[in-house]
């Protein structure tokens, strides 16, 4: 009996050291810093890309010798997952801010990377996000975005012979009058073309509306910005909006709803890969998206569109000299190196970075790859990625009297006033909200999260 | 008794209790002290005081309008749920043919995601409303009942298996004593079987009031608060301010003390409500 109890204490003592034990180690583990060999941790955003990372992490562990690890995040949960690592020993080294925005919010943790190698080889250094003097955050790739058409359903409209305009290729519209005129006898001519509508839905769907409620509305502010002259570093400069182009908004807008294959009341439960299989399926001739849809395009199962068909053409909206107007062309990825770090790790991520968009490996795996359009002078001509959506960015950049637009909807104050502003929209495609309540609401929208932003 | 429990607590205690620090304590405890809070990550805040807990009143009525909508849904959830459930419980627990898979038919539902039963029953509510030609983001009030069916849908059976364990609890020779008094079968209903299944009442409203109240996969996936943040529930509420702006983390923090404060204030009351019913047969 005595040996019985004895037996039972003995358990109880191991058992009880065994927790403490593990509670110790995983205390030591909380509290241990950071290995002996030299690693960089990368927090990658992009998913799909998140095997090409590993891979390419691989190969530069082999040249030399520093270990990157990559991790990544889930689709669309960036920023929780960024802010939930930074709180934590295995914080980031290298991380994306997404613009002055994300910067705002990243603020206690961006290095200045003004002497870093890569900065030095940014070609337009007005695309870097800055602070004072300070340089926070360096873009890495470039991206555009139109409206992506294609020509098998195009020149059969212009083949028509009882269609009603004068024109005779895409490259002759180049105005929001004329895109007007085509698209609305295309869509007349619908069952002629074997289309159901011309645009793809306006995927309204609460987030998967970003196209309008982003991309779409950088055209107005990007005009109404221009035409105020606004020092755009300067947070003050936009606290307050008027909207001054929303009639244009409203005209590709209504453009988009009134000539699509869905109806404009069963928008809210569209999607953004509904909108890209329309396409890929030929059950439509056009959708405004960027580069990055070609994957997208190309990976429907049954798609019927031909690379060679695919063309962009910029969103005209019917502003006065938009003849001029390019494709919008920007940046929303920002590196910036966690200045919590320590420097040894700081200096291993500028070098890798600096490697990437360098060495002939780097920049292979970045045009090849990755398929990114880099915009640094380390890259020659020849060293784009081959995708038919990134050529055509190439080629509307080189076009001699044509003006890119650029990005500025990493200056829109919250993605609340974005949601907002969707949400708007879908009402008004609905019917439920007149364009005069929408613009209004916008306007204050846009003060209020401005205001809630600069606390 | 008491020496032998203290030798024994490192044993069985010790464990589940540093689970339950590690896990459920230390987080909410953090999230209270978050909630005074402005900060980005949890390793730097800065203290605000009382801040947070303002804002989440006065910038917008998010809030208010979510607590509104919250409320009404769960109030119609409970009563609808319950009866449905115990409607069921009771004809299943008549020795039908075929009880045994029309039990695990109706609880089924159950076992499925809320993600996934939201885009489901977005599908079918589309289908539907789209004989008139519009959609679920069309008002609120499609989304409201679109909600509470997938609610109904999904508890209904969870709660007759409760139910159903409750009125197979009830003695026989009760109800047997009743219909020799000359009881009829309704008489016998109000006055020997609901009585005597109240504890099962008191616990089926708890899970259905809870659950009601803190929905949000289902909520995500079948309106995310469309048209225009008008069928955001509370949860979701939480999450938008949480996310929705920079800054804002400590908001959504304070909205998430008040949340859980509301909840345990209810399910409270609810308790010491439906408790002093019960009886013992």
């Amino acid at each position: 009996m005595k040996q019985k109890k004895q037996l039972r204490r003995l358990v109880a003592v191991l058992l009880a050291a065994t927790l403490a034990l593990a509670m110790a180690v995983g205390l030591a583990a909380c509290g241990r810093k950071t290995d002996d060999t030299l690693s960089v941790r990368y927090l990658n955003f992009k998913p799909e890309s998140a095997e090409k990372y590993q891979a390419l992490a691989k190969l530069y562990e082999e040249q030399t010798g520093v270990k990157i690890i990559v991790e990544t995040a889930a689709n669309n949960t960036y920023e929780q997952t960024l802010a939930a690592k930074m709180a934590t020993d295995e914080a980031p080294t290298l991380f994306q801010i997404n613009g002055p925005r994300g910067y705002a919010a990243w603020k206690d943790y961006c290095a200045d990377l003004k002497n870093t190698q890569l900065y030095q080889h940014l070609t337009d250094k007005s695309l870097a996000v800055t602070d004072g003097d300070k340089v926070v955050g360096i873009p890495y790739v470039v991206e555009g975005y139109g409206i992506i058409y294609n020509t098998a359903i195009t020149d059969k409209y212009f083949a028509l012979a009882d269609k009603a305009t004068p024109y005779t290729s895409m490259d002759q519209v180049n105005s929001f009058e004329k895109l007007k005129a085509v698209v609305e006898d295309m869509q007349k001519n619908a069952a002629a073309l074997g289309i159901e509508g011309v645009f793809a839905s306006t995927s309204l769907k609460s987030g998967e509306d970003w196209r309008w409620q982003t991309h779409l509305l950088n055209l107005p502010l990007y005009y109404e910005f221009q035409q105020g002259k606004l020092d755009l570093t300067d947070p003050k400069a936009t606290e307050k909006i008027s909207f001054s182009y929303a009639t244009q908004f409203k005209n590709i807008f209504d453009l988009y709803i009134e000539n699509s294959l869905t109806d404009r009341k069963l928008l809210g439960s569209k999607t953004v890969v509904d909108s890209m299989s329309e396409f890929a399926l030929e059950r439509c001739a056009m959708v405004q998206n960027g580069n990055w849809a070609w994957s997208q395009i190309k990976d429907v199962s049954g798609n019927k569109v031909k690379e060679e068909n695919l063309r962009f053409m910029p969103i005209y909206t019917g502003v006065e000299g938009e003849e001029g107007q390019g494709l919008a062309v920007g940046t929303e990825n920002f590196y910036a190196i966690n200045s919590k770090a320590s420097e040894e790790q700081q200096k291993a991520a500028a070098d890798f970075i600096y490697w990437l968009y360098s060495s002939k490996d780097g920049k292979r795996y970045v045009t090849q790859e990755l398929g990114f359009i880099a915009p640094f002078d380390t890259f020659s001509e020849g060293e784009t990625p081959n995708d038919p959506l990134a050529r055509e960015i190439a080629r509307w950049m080189a076009m001699d009297q044509i003006t890119a637009v650029p990005w500025n909807f990493t200056l829109f104050p919250s993605a609340r006033f974005k949601e907002d502003f969707g949400a708007s929209l879908l009402k008004y495609a609905q019917g439920g909200k007149t364009w005069e309540d929408v613009v209004r609401d916008m306007v204050a929208g846009w003060e209020r999260e401005s205001s809630a932003a600069t606390l | 008794m008491y020496k032998q429990l203290n030798r024994w607590f490192p044993v069985f205690v010790l464990p589940t209790l540093a689970a339950f620090c590690v896990a459920f304590l230390v987080p909410f405890v953090m999230g209270v002290w978050l909630s005074f809070h402005r900060f980005t990550t949890v390793t730097n805040a800065r203290f605000v005081g009382l801040e947070n807990y303002v804002r989440a009143f006065t910038e917008d009525d998010g809030f208010l309008r979510a607590l509104g909508f919250t409320a009404g849904f769960t109030a119609v959830s409970i009563l609808t749920v319950n009866l449905l459930a115990f409607t069921l419980a009771l004809l299943l627990t008549r020795r039908l043919r075929g009880t045994n898979i029309l039990r695990s038919i109706f609880f089924m539902p159950n076992l499925i995601g809320g993600i996934v039963l939201g885009y489901v029953f977005s599908l079918l509510v589309n289908g539907l409303l789209a004989f008139w030609g519009v959609d679920i983001t069309f008002s609120a009030t499609y989304g409201f009942w679109g909600l509470v069916a997938l609610n109904i849908w999904q508890l209904s059976g969870y709660m007759m298996v409760i139910y159903i364990a409750g009125l197979q609890n009830v003695p026989g020779e009760l109800l047997e004593a009743a219909a020799i008094d000359g009881a009829s079968a309704m008489t016998a209903l109000r006055r020997v079987k609901i009585p005597l299944v109240m504890p099962s009442i008191t616990i089926c409203t708890f899970l259905t009031l809870t659950n009601s109240f803190k929905l949000f996969d289902q909520n995500l996936a079948l309106t995310a608060g469309a048209p225009e943040r008008q069928t955001q529930m509370l949860a979701l509420d939480i999450y938008q301010s949480f996310y929705g702006r920079v800054g804002w983390q400590g908001v959504g923090q304070a909205k998430a003390v008040l949340f859980f404060l509301l909840v345990a204030a209810l399910a409270a009351l609810q308790l010491g409500l439906t408790r002093s019913r019960e009886v013992d047969a």
